[in-house]
């Protein structure tokens, strides 16, 4: 359950570029590019990354430090030691909790991508009476608010409440209406030649989507993937609704538990920040790229 | 009298015979309609049912195993108890002023990225940055940042004898920081849908204009604004339904503190669920969708008059 | 990353993979443990709070010394508000540990122990128990709970020295305590009359439910009536209205700190021991921290109990300890070793535990242990409402039903957002719905 997503509406016009054609360099636009800019980056470092910096700060100082809250230097650089505390705590619950999470995110997002890719495929592939009600649906997937508490109470007549594979189907049902919206999006961009190609070639509908479809569906594929995965890593609504035992908690969960434990040792608390933000930040430095690509690629023929 | 003959010329290629409508049907075709049923089963019973069952349940004093049926008892309690009709509200501003911020503020920083401006790829790595990191992280960061008496933001308020607010202490302010933060963590998402959209609008219209010797400004206001709706309309409907459903960031801040004053309905329903209050949990999330539904269907409406490929 | 066929088949068997290990019996990391060979492993679930948690382990380990064929796992959670729904969640999904630590008396009715719990009357130290403990434990005379840690008092702690500087004595009624801390605040502006400490919220509570042994004082009856909704018992009337009012008024009197929104418990008992802080409404088991980082300060503190407007009705409010409960999942060889690990946190070697790891906040509830002859002064000033017979167990030990928003209504009245009058009909309203929830009678 994720606050908002990204889709691509951009309308399918010419070629448009991220970069603009350049122009004649004029005193006015030389000021305006790099005054405009210098002032654009001194502000984004004050409020985009000093938060960030605090982290840091805060997880590498010793309790006393880290309880001041000021944004100054640690007298006694601890941050291996906090890192080894926290990771020891609980019996390791810290570690834990990552294992949980990761096969949270792996589990739901391999789910929901292939889910959600045939259904945005055959949207938009095959029109029939069906299609209004299957868009009606997912757009109420987008914006119904899902009712908890009967979820709960179907969850425990499965018998998966407060289990894994439970949060992993709840994961998977939620997430999918804004990856079938982008992969119907995407798959317009995909020539229907290429299907009858296939099709004469003699491939059933199976080998028709995997071999063929899937693979040209590799820039939004990736998108849908980081963004997904980032989302259902960060959920702790969804955790903290059908995951309410410490018996599996996720790092959501451990983190927000760990503020009453950790009442005098913010060194901790924010040691315990920095390591739940590494796995999107790593997601983020290597898929940046791509992320903003298959946002704008509807708008980019591949 | 002439023999008519056909000659069959053997290069051409043999047309595969027309498929018929009732060749097309079941597994025959290409697209076969059980390519469904996987999302539809999982769709089926961890969304439509739970949602179908929540009106019924709303109507009952329920423990999870036992329920008794009290009508509209829930709801009259709902909105009886002021602390429940102040979460209400709140939601309203909570959504309307995040959504209003991050369009334009969105649109601001995508205007600012897509021209020719000195750092942009690291301005646009920065922006988007904070979307990745966990909600209850970020709150529990602006948790400390922002304390009254200890947090950096004060004390760089103090230094410049500026008035040090109590930013969720305050229950005047407590909402609206919770926003602020909300906004600070979502904007990069409405510069991305912003900046996709600004792309792609042609060049060409660009250079028309510049031709005819536009300045910045009409040209923002003549040819971005109206092509860039679509993305507009994107932003505006992502953004309001996430910050009228929002819970993660005000129950990491503030949990609905000071008192009731940062209270939505998102965070009534959990303290009620964590109350044991089932029945009248279930009832606010019936509210929820009736207002997400209420705002969001105009709201559509109202954006989706010009065709928008959505 | 290319997505070969190749490639994506490897990645949809590890997806499959670790959805299959998931739904095995390895579902996550850290799940409870089994039976391993003839050592049998029980369960125990306690809050996640530092001191609670030493305790535990210290009591888990002797034990298991005692025992060698048992194995105990601690399992913790989140104490307050947050912990009571875990606690019921768990209960009613039987997901509950063998042996759980909770609160006693109307949070415990609140599990349904009748059928969550396992009945413990015939256990060797029922007998050794304190009656009103007894009493806070039971359901229909059954007794489900033992107790663990001491009793604590609900009342204003105060710190001697600034009271003996300033020749100020024991108030005995409201008026006397707000002229106390008007002098305290005259003489030292920079000494806190009054502590509040809303960074924990539930801190709140302290000036309307440590009110209550006045109220009990004075109208006997008053808790049987507020749970069967007769006789007007309810918090906007007096006898009870009056901790309402007393909550509205110290914070415009100027006699609370400045940052009392924000401020946490720990800070104000470290303000209250190192003296810049002369009063502070709260339990007697808040001491623990001071035992902790100051303590060679300790016995500065002194507790007396919230006076009523009238002296004759002014008494101590006391908290009985929380207990420990077996849940109703458990049987067979693990139900043995659940009972063996809860009676041990009474014997001996439990109590002498209990003394080295828990902080004293009054008497036991068991005649099985005793205060340590070192224990700070304070406990003697507990122990002596106690003697006095001016003592009472806090109203969530006489009645099941205790309203869930009191502290926030309680932080509202006090920074002045709502008055003392449209508190009290909240929480009434509260009340009523949690009445109701309970399925009690006569609402």
């Amino acid at each position: 359950m994720t606050v908002t997503r990204a889709i691509t509406t951009a309308p399918r016009g010419e070629r448009g570029v991220l970069h603009p054609p350049r122009r004649p360099m004029t005193a006015r636009r030389f000021a305006r590019k790099y005054l405009i800019g210098i002032i654009a980056i001194l502000v984004s470092i004050v409020v985009f990354l000093v938060p960030f910096i605090f982290i840091l700060l805060q997880a590498a100082k010793d309790p006393k430090d880290a309880g001041l809250m000021g944004f100054d230097l640690p007298t006694t650089w601890q941050f291996w030691q906090n890192l080894v505390e926290v990771i020891q705590t609980n019996s390791y619950q810290v570690l834990a909790a990552f294992i949980n999470s990761f096969i949270l995110t792996i589990a739901s997002v391999a789910i929901m991508v292939v889910f959600s890719a045939m259904c945005g495929y055959l949207l938009h592939r095959r029109r029939t009476k069906l299609n209004p009600l299957v868009n009606f649906l997912v757009l109420a997937g987008l914006i119904v608010p899902p009712a908890v508490v009967p979820t709960i109470w179907v969850l425990q007549g499965l018998g998966i409440f407060d289990t894994l594979p439970g949060m992993i189907l709840v994961e998977a049902t939620l997430g999918p209406s804004f990856s079938i919206l982008l992969f119907r999006a995407f798959v317009a961009t995909i020539p229907r030649e290429l299907d009858e190609a296939a099709i004469i070639d003699g491939a059933g509908p199976m080998r028709l989507f995997f071999q063929v479809i899937l693979p040209l569906l590799r820039p939004v594929l990736i998108t849908v993937i980081v963004v997904q995965a980032v989302a259902v890593f960060n959920d702790f609504t969804g955790p903290l609704y059908f995951l309410p035992s410490s018996s599996n908690p996720t790092v959501q969960l451990t983190l927000y538990n760990f503020q009453s434990q950790a009442v005098s040792q913010y060194n901790l608390l924010f040691m315990n920040i920095l390591l739940i933000t590494i796995p999107p930040l790593i997601m983020y430095i290597f898929f940046n790229r791509q992320i903003v690509a298959g946002m704008t690629s509807g708008a980019v023929k591949g | 009298m002439t023999t008519a003959s056909v000659t069959i010329d053997p290069a051409a290629p043999t047309r595969a015979p027309r498929k018929t409508k009732s060749d097309r049907r079941g597994m025959r075709s290409p697209y076969p309609s059980w390519f469904y049923i996987p999302a539809g089963v999982l769709y089926l019973i961890f969304f439509a049912l739970p949602t179908f069952s929540s009106f019924y349940f709303a109507l009952t004093r329920w423990t999870l195993f036992s329920q008794t049926f009290i009508g509209f008892g829930n709801f009259v309690q709902f909105f009886q108890t002021p602390a429940l009709t102040q979460g209400f509200v709140n939601t309203f501003i909570y959504g309307f002023v995040t959504s209003a911020a991050k369009v334009v503020l969105g649109l601001a920083l995508a205007l600012l990225l897509t021209g020719a401006t000195f750092g942009r790829g690291y301005l646009r790595a920065v922006v988007f940055f904070p979307v990745l990191v966990s909600t209850v992280g970020v709150g529990l960061t602006f948790k400390a940042l922002l304390d009254p008496f200890h947090g950096v933001v004060n004390q760089v308020l103090g230094f410049f004898h500026l008035p040090q607010p109590g930013w969720y202490t305050d229950p005047h302010l407590a909402l609206l920081t919770v926003a602020g933060v909300d906004i600070w963590k979502g904007v990069g998402i409405a510069t991305l849908i912003f900046m996709a959209g600004i792309v792609a609008i042609p060049s060409e219209y660009f250079e028309a204009a510049r031709v005819d010797g536009a300045g910045s400004w009409n040209v923002f206001r003549n040819i971005t604004l109206p092509l860039v709706r679509p993305a507009m309309a994107t932003v505006i409907i992502l953004s309001l339904i996430g910050g009228l459903r929002s819970f993660d960031l005000i129950w990491a801040m503030t949990n609905g503190g000071p008192g009731f004053s940062s209270d939505v309905i998102a965070s009534v329903i959990y303290k009620q669920y964590q109350a044991g209050f089932f029945g009248l949990s279930t009832a606010g999330n019936v509210i929820l969708f009736l207002v997400v539904t209420a705002i969001m269907l105009p709201v559509q409406w109202l954006l989706n008059r010009r065709e928008a490929d959505l | 990353m290319k997505l070969s066929p190749m490639r994506r088949a490897a990645a949809a068997t590890a997806a499959i993979a670790a959805v299959a290990l998931a739904l095995t019996g390895c579902s996550g990391f850290g799940s409870t443990g089994s039976n391993s060979g003839s050592k049998v492993t029980i369960t125990f679930l306690t809050q996640n709070d530092a001191p609670t948690r030493t305790q535990s382990k210290a009591l888990i380990e002797a034990f298991e010394k005692k025992y060698p064929d048992v194995t105990v796992k601690l399992d913790t959670q989140p104490p307050g508000t947050q912990g009571d729904n875990l606690m019921k969640t768990k209960l009613s999904t039987k997901t509950m540990d063998n042996v759980f630590h909770y609160n006693s008396g109307s949070l415990f009715q609140a599990l349904n122990p009748k059928t969550s719990m396992v009945d413990l009357s015939g256990e060797s130290w029922v007998k050794d128990l304190d009656k009103n403990f007894k009493q806070v434990v039971s359901v229909d005379g059954k007794v489900y709970g033992a107790p663990l840690g001491t009793s604590s008092a609900g009342g204003i702690l105060y710190n001697k020295k600034i009271y003996q500087q300033l020749g100020l004595s024991i108030p005995t009624t409201w008026d006397e305590f707000i002229a106390n801390s008007n002098k305290i605040k005259t003489a030292d502006p920079n000494v806190t009359p009054i502590l509040q400490s809303f960074g924990d919220t539930w801190t709140s509570q302290l000036l309307v439910l440590g009110d209550f042994a006045n109220i009990n004082k004075q109208d006997p009856n008053w808790a049987t009536d507020y749970t069967e909704n007769k006789n007007g018992a309810k918090y906007v009337n007096q006898p009870a209205f009056e901790g309402f009012q007393h909550t509205a008024q110290i914070v415009p009197a100027g006699l609370v700190n400045k940052d009392y929104a924000s401020m946490t418990n720990a800070q104000a008992m470290d303000a209250l021991a190192n003296g810049t802080a002369a009063q502070y409404p709260m339990l007697t088991g808040s001491m623990a921290t001071v035992q902790q980082n100051e303590p060679d300060k300790i016995n500065d503190i002194g507790v007396f109990a919230i006076p009523s407007p009238d002296a004759q009705y002014t008494s101590l409010t006391l908290w009985e300890p929380n207990a420990l409960y077996i849940s109703s999942t458990t049987s067979g060889d693990k139900l043995k070793a659940s009972k063996e690990f809860v009676a041990f946190a009474n014997s001996p070697q439990g109590c002498e535990i209990q003394n080295k790891t828990g902080a004293a906040a009054g008497p036991y509830s068991t005649s099985a242990c005793s205060l340590p002859s070192d224990a700070p002064a304070f406990t003697k000033d507990v122990q002596k409402y106690i003697d006095d017979d001016k003592a009472s167990p806090a109203l969530e030990f006489k009645s099941p039903i205790k309203g869930p928003n009191l502290e926030t209504i309680l932080i509202a009245v006090a920074s002045g957002s709502t008055s003392a009058q449209v508190g009290a009909q909240q929480y009434d309203q509260d009340v009523k719905a949690q009445a109701q929830q309970l399925g009690i009678k006569g609402w």
